[in-house]
C-alpha cells in the first residue's frame, strides 16, 4: 500500500515536471519567433521609408514614367497594409517586382545612374534587402523549431492540450543566384 | 555548437590560468636578482592579477591597437555597416562593431570577449577587392568566431602568448645584434642588462614551447567550422570559396600583422615567402582544402 502510494505520486509529479519543462520550452520558442518576426518587421519598414526617396529621385530624371512609379506606390501601401505572415510575402513578392521595373527604367538614364544621392539610396536599399532576408532566414529557422516541437511525440500532446499553433512561414522568392544550398556538417 | 562554445569557455580560462603563473614567475624572477626580497613577491602578484584582469577586459582593445585598426561610421561605410548587420541579424547576434585596417592587402580578423562586445576588422583591400556576395561569405566566417567563442580563446592567445613571444623575439635579437654597441654609460647597466639576458634565455628557451601552444588554442579544426557555420548563415558556400581564392591569389602580405597576430585573420596574413619560419606558425590550413570543403557543400 504504502509503495504504490509512494510510485503513484512519484509517477504525478514526474509528469507533472515534465509538462511544465516541455510547456516552458514551447513558450521560449514562440517567444524567439515573435522576436525574430520583429526583426523582419524591422527591416521592411526601412525599406518602405526608402522607396518615397527613391521614387522622388528617379522622377528628378525620369518624368514621363508615370505607370511604373504607381505600380510602386501602390505595391507599397499593399505592403505596408498587410496582415498575416502569408498576405505579407505575397505583398512583398509584388513590391520586390515593381522595384526591379523601377530599376530597369534607370538603366536608360546615365545621368541619374551617376546621381550621388541616388547611389547611397540605392546602396541602402540593396543593404535593407540584405537584411530582410537574413531576418527571414532566422525567423523561418525559429518557425521550424517551434513547429517541430509541437509535431514530435510527446511534446505535441502537450502543445494540443494548450492550444499552441503552428506560424507560418515567411516565403518570398529568392533572387536566382541566392537560392538555398544544402549546408552538411 | 554549445559544446564549441563551452569547450572555448574552458581553453580561455586555462589560458588565463598558465598566463598568471607564467607572469607570477616572471615577476618574481625579476624580485629575486633584485634583491627585494619579499616585495618581490607582493609585486609578482600585484603585477599577475592587473594584468590578468587586463588582458581579459582589454585584449581586445590590444589587438586593434597592434593592428592599426580604426573605428568606422556608418555614413562614411555604407556597405560594410549593410552587411554586417545583415550577418548579426541572420546569426541573431548583436551587431558587433566595425574597424578598418589602411592596407591594400585584403584580410580580416574578428575580436572581443563576447558576442556583446565584438569587433570585426576588415582591411581596406578586402572592400575594394570583393563583390558583396564574397563579402558576406567573409563576414560570416567571423559571425561564426564571435558566435561560437572563438574570438574569445584567439584574442587571449595574442595579447597572453604573444606578449611573450615577441619578448622573447626583441631579447633574442637585441642580444644577438645589440651586442657591438651597448650602452657604456649607465651605472646600472650591467645588473639589469644581465637580467634581460637571464630572462631573455628563458623565454627564448620557452618560444617554441609557446608557439605549440598558440597552435593548440587555434586548432586548423576552428578554421573548417567557421567556414561551414559562415557557410550556414549566407547559405551561399559559393561566396566565401571565391572570396578564400581571392585573398589566396592575392600576394601582397599585410604590414600591420605579426607572428602574435596572424591566428586572427581568416587567411595568413604574412604570405610566407618559400616560409620555413612561418611554416612553424602555420596556424591555418591549406586554402584549397578549404575552398575544397566549402565546394562540396
Amino acid at each position: 500500500m504504502g509503495i504504490a502510494l509512494i510510485v503513484v505520486i512519484a509517477i504525478v509529479a514526474f509528469m507533472i515536471i515534465f509538462v511544465i519543462g516541455v510547456y516552458n520550452g514551447l513558450i521560449t520558442l514562440r517567444n524567439r519567433c515573435d522576436n525574430a518576426w520583429a526583426q523582419v518587421d524591422v527591416q521592411l519598414r526601412r525599406r518602405y521609408d526608402l522607396i518615397p526617396n527613391l521614387v522622388e529621385t528617379v522622377k528628378g530624371y525620369a518624368k514621363h514614367e508615370r505607370e511604373v512609379f504607381q505600380k510602386v506606390t501602390e505595391a507599397r501601401a499593399k505592403a505596408i497594409d498587410a496582415g498575416t505572415v502569408k498576405e505579407q510575402g505575397e505583398a512583398e513578392n509584388m513590391l520586390s517586382g515593381a522595384l526591379k521595373s523601377l530599376f530597369a527604367v534607370v538603366e536608360n538614364y546615365p545621368d541619374l545612374k551617376a546621381n550621388q544621392n541616388f547611389l547611397m539610396l540605392q546602396e541602402e536599399l540593396a543593404g535593407t534587402e540584405g537584411k530582410i532576408a537574413y531576418a527571414r532566414q532566422f525567423y523561418n529557422d525559429n518557425v521550424m523549431k517551434f513547429n517541430l516541437k509541437q509535431q514530435v511525440f510527446p511534446s505535441n500532446i502537450i502543445a494540443n492540450m494548450f492550444n499552441f499553433n503552428e506560424k507560418e512561414y515567411f516565403e518570398i522568392e529568392e533572387p536566382e543566384a541566392r537560392r538555398p544550398v544544402e549546408v552538411k556538417f | 555548437m554549445y559544446e564549441q562554445i563551452a569547450s572555448n569557455k574552458r581553453k580561455s580560462f586555462f589560458l588565463i590560468l598558465f598566463f598568471l603563473c607564467l607572469i607570477f614567475g616572471l615577476a618574481w624572477l625579476f624580485g629575486q636578482l633584485t634583491d627585494w626580497g619579499p616585495y618581490g613577491l607582493i609585486l609578482a602578484v600585484v603585477i599577475a592579477v592587473a594584468m590578468t584582469f587586463g588582458s581579459y577586459y582589454s585584449s581586445d582593445k590590444i589587438v586593434l591597437a597592434i593592428s592599426r585598426a580604426k573605428p568606422v561610421e556608418k555614413k562614411d561605410y555604407p556597405y560594410l555597416y549593410n552587411v554586417v548587420e545583415g550577418l548579426a541579424i541572420a546569426a541573431g547576434l548583436p551587431k558587433p562593431r566595425c574597424y578598418i585596417i589602411d592596407d591594400t592587402a585584403p584580410n580580416a580578423f574578428a575580436s572581443g570577449r563576447n558576442p556583446k562586445n565584438s569587433v570585426i576588422v576588415v582591411t581596406k583591400g578586402l572592400l575594394e577587392k570583393l563583390n558583396r556576395a564574397e563579402l558576406e561569405g567573409v563576414i560570416a566566417h567571423e559571425m561564426a568566431h564571435i558566435k561560437n567563442y572563438d574570438i574569445l580563446v584567439q584574442t587571449l592567445a595574442v595579447v597572453m602568448v604573444g606578449v611573450v613571444a615577441l619578448l622573447s623575439d626583441w631579447i633574442l635579437r637585441s642580444f644577438l645584434w645589440g651586442g657591438g654597441r651597448r650602452r657604456s654609460g649607465s651605472k646600472s647597466g650591467g645588473n639589469v642588462g644581465a637580467i634581460i639576458v637571464v630572462v631573455g634565455l628563458i623565454l627564448a628557451v620557452f618560444s617554441p614551447l609557446i608557439a605549440q601552444l598558440i597552435r593548440l588554442a587555434v586548432s586548423r579544426k576552428r578554421e573548417f567550422l567557421a567556414d561551414a557555420n559562415g557557410a550556414f548563415l549566407t547559405r551561399y558556400p559559393p561566396g566565401l570559396a571565391s572570396a578564400l581564392k581571392k585573398l589566396a591569389a592575392d600576394k601582397e602580405p599585410l604590414e600591420a600583422a605579426n607572428k602574435a597576430t596572424a591566428h586572427l585573420y581568416i587567411v595568413n596574413p604574412l604570405k610566407d615567402i618559400k616560409g620555413t619560419v612561418n611554416k612553424l606558425f602555420s596556424t591555418h590550413p591549406p586554402i584549397e582544402e578549404r575552398v575544397a570543403a566549402l565546394e562540396k557543400m
